[in-house]
């Protein structure tokens, strides 16, 4: 289980992995598949065993969230711009956040990663060795788990919970459907589809959303164990 | 996505012009301009300047030194995304001769002096149409440097390339920073088959071999303005 730690390509100018000794557990899957739930639960037993847990995610980077939630709220943004957009965010939390952490030993839980982004893009279009080109930047993770839920089961969530289903969550800015239902069921069936793709390429663990949160974050802590347990 | 490679499958035509700063590039590039469309033909300026919506982060980020090679590189990625898509993309399809003063070489000559890797950088942009005619405006770097040095106010922070650490005397740094420049510059220029266009001469010989090099590989006759200036 412990790899020497690698970038998918030639990574970031300048920065070396032999100082990395902290792991990167990446956490993926739709909006509503649980994973704030998962990651909150996670952090609170890493944190008892005497871990020290840093936290990032998309859109949270100092240097362009601002500005990218903006563009997304007035949607002005070419799919491509977007894109960019969001890499730079990416690589700005990776620069500033990933690696100080992984430096100081620490396990950075990442609540999505490049491949949210990847699969975002590869439904709108986009070509993925260009994408893996652009995301050749990214370390490799110790663990990637997908949360699956089905679309129907993340539809059924959002209502119930009172919530509205969000734009892009819906695709709505892809143009399936006027009918908010329909985008939202084919956005989230293609976007698995392309998860499911990925995998095949980067091999991570899907885990069943559809239970209740205990037995889901059973199932993560298991994972995660045989990842940083090795070496106490 | 479709935009790659050759040959340009949009009417339009795209003219670049690269070159160091104090090349002549710019004035070279309006006369170009004001010749075309003095005599009728469909023509559109760019330059490389920021769009709004990345303004404000780049600027944030500038300022509190937020920036690494690697983001900077993809934040001015953003903001060629977005100017690409929405101005000079549009205009080829709309059959418009379009002249851009600085394109996609001079990120990847700026970039790859920053350190990042000339491959990602080249994938980054290959989105981007190569140009039709690229006019490289080459002369001795010492011409350039005296130049942009004589009579111009404090240099920028990264203008100077000052992040590189180069050299602490601002002046000093840029020198270094031009000269690796002028090299990356000329790697590029024969990577990408630049027209080479000797500077150190009377500005308006050089504006004559520019409007035949033109000419000869333009059918300028299909550009013309159905309707008069104004009119448009």
């Amino acid at each position: 289980m412990n790899l020497p730690r690698t970038f998918y390509g030639k990574g970031i100018p300048g920065v070396t992995t032999g100082d990395l000794h902290g792991k990167l557990i990446v956490l993926e899957g739709p909006d509503g598949s649980g994973r704030s739930t998962q990651i909150a639960l996670l952090t609170e037993w890493l944190e008892r065993r005497g871990h020290a847990v840093e936290h990032v995610g998309l859109k949270r980077s100092n240097l362009v969230a601002e500005e990218l939630a903006e563009a997304k709220r007035g949607n002005v943004l070419s799919p491509r711009t977007l894109s960019l957009f969001y890499a730079t965010d990416f690589a700005d939390q990776l620069e500033h956040r990933i690696l100080p952490a992984l430096r100081a030993g620490f396990v950075v839980l990442a609540d999505r990663y490049i491949y949210t982004l990847m699969a975002r893009d590869m439904v709108r279009g986009a070509d993925l060795p260009w994408l893996q080109s652009v995301y050749s930047i990214a370390l490799v993770p110790d663990l990637v788990m997908y949360l699956r839920v089905a679309p129907q089961k993340l539809m059924e969530r959002y209502i119930y919970r009172g919530r509205e289903l969000d734009y892009w969550e819906s695709g709505m800015d892809i143009g399936y459907s006027r009918s908010w239902y329909d985008s939202f069921i084919r956005y989230q069936s293609e976007l698995h589809r392309t998860f499911n793709r990925l995998q095949a390429i980067y091999g991570f663990v899907t885990v069943n959303g559809m239970r209740v949160p205990r037995a889901v974050t059973r199932d993560l802590q298991t994972r995660i164990e045989a990842v940083i347990s090795p070496n106490g | 996505m479709p935009e790659k490679g050759f040959p340009n499958a949009v009417p339009g035509k795209l003219v670049a012009v690269e070159g160091l700063d104090g090349s002549g590039k710019s004035t070279q590039v309006y006369l170009l301009k004001r010749w075309l469309e003095l005599s009728g033909y469909k023509v559109f300026f760019t330059e490389w300047n920021s769009s709004d919506i990345v303004r404000s982060a780049t600027r944030r980020g500038k300022k509190q030194n937020l920036l690494t090679p690697t983001t900077f590189s993809l934040i001015h990625c953003t903001d060629f995304a977005d100017r690409y898509e929405r101005n000079i993309l549009p205009m080829l399809k709309a059959g418009f001769i379009v002249l851009a003063d600085r394109y996609k070489f001079t990120a990847l000559a700026r970039d790859t002096v920053r350190g990042c890797p000339p491959e990602w950088v080249e994938q980054l942009y290959s989105f981007a149409f190569q140009p039709d005619i690229t006019f490289y405006f080459s002369l001795p770097l010492r011409t350039a440097l005296d130049r942009i040095l004589v009579g111009r106010p404090a240099l920028k922070y990264h203008e100077a390339g000052m992040d590189l650490g180069l050299s602490p005397d601002p002046v000093e740094s840029f020198k270094i920073f031009q000269g690796r420049i002028h090299k990356a510059y000329e790697a590029l220029a024969r990577r990408h088959r630049f027209t080479r266009i000797r500077s150190d001469r009377p500005v308006e010989a050089i504006q004559e071999e520019v409007r035949g090099i033109l000419r000869d590989r333009i059918d300028l006759a299909q550009y013309k303005a159905a309707l008069p200036r104004g009119w448009r």
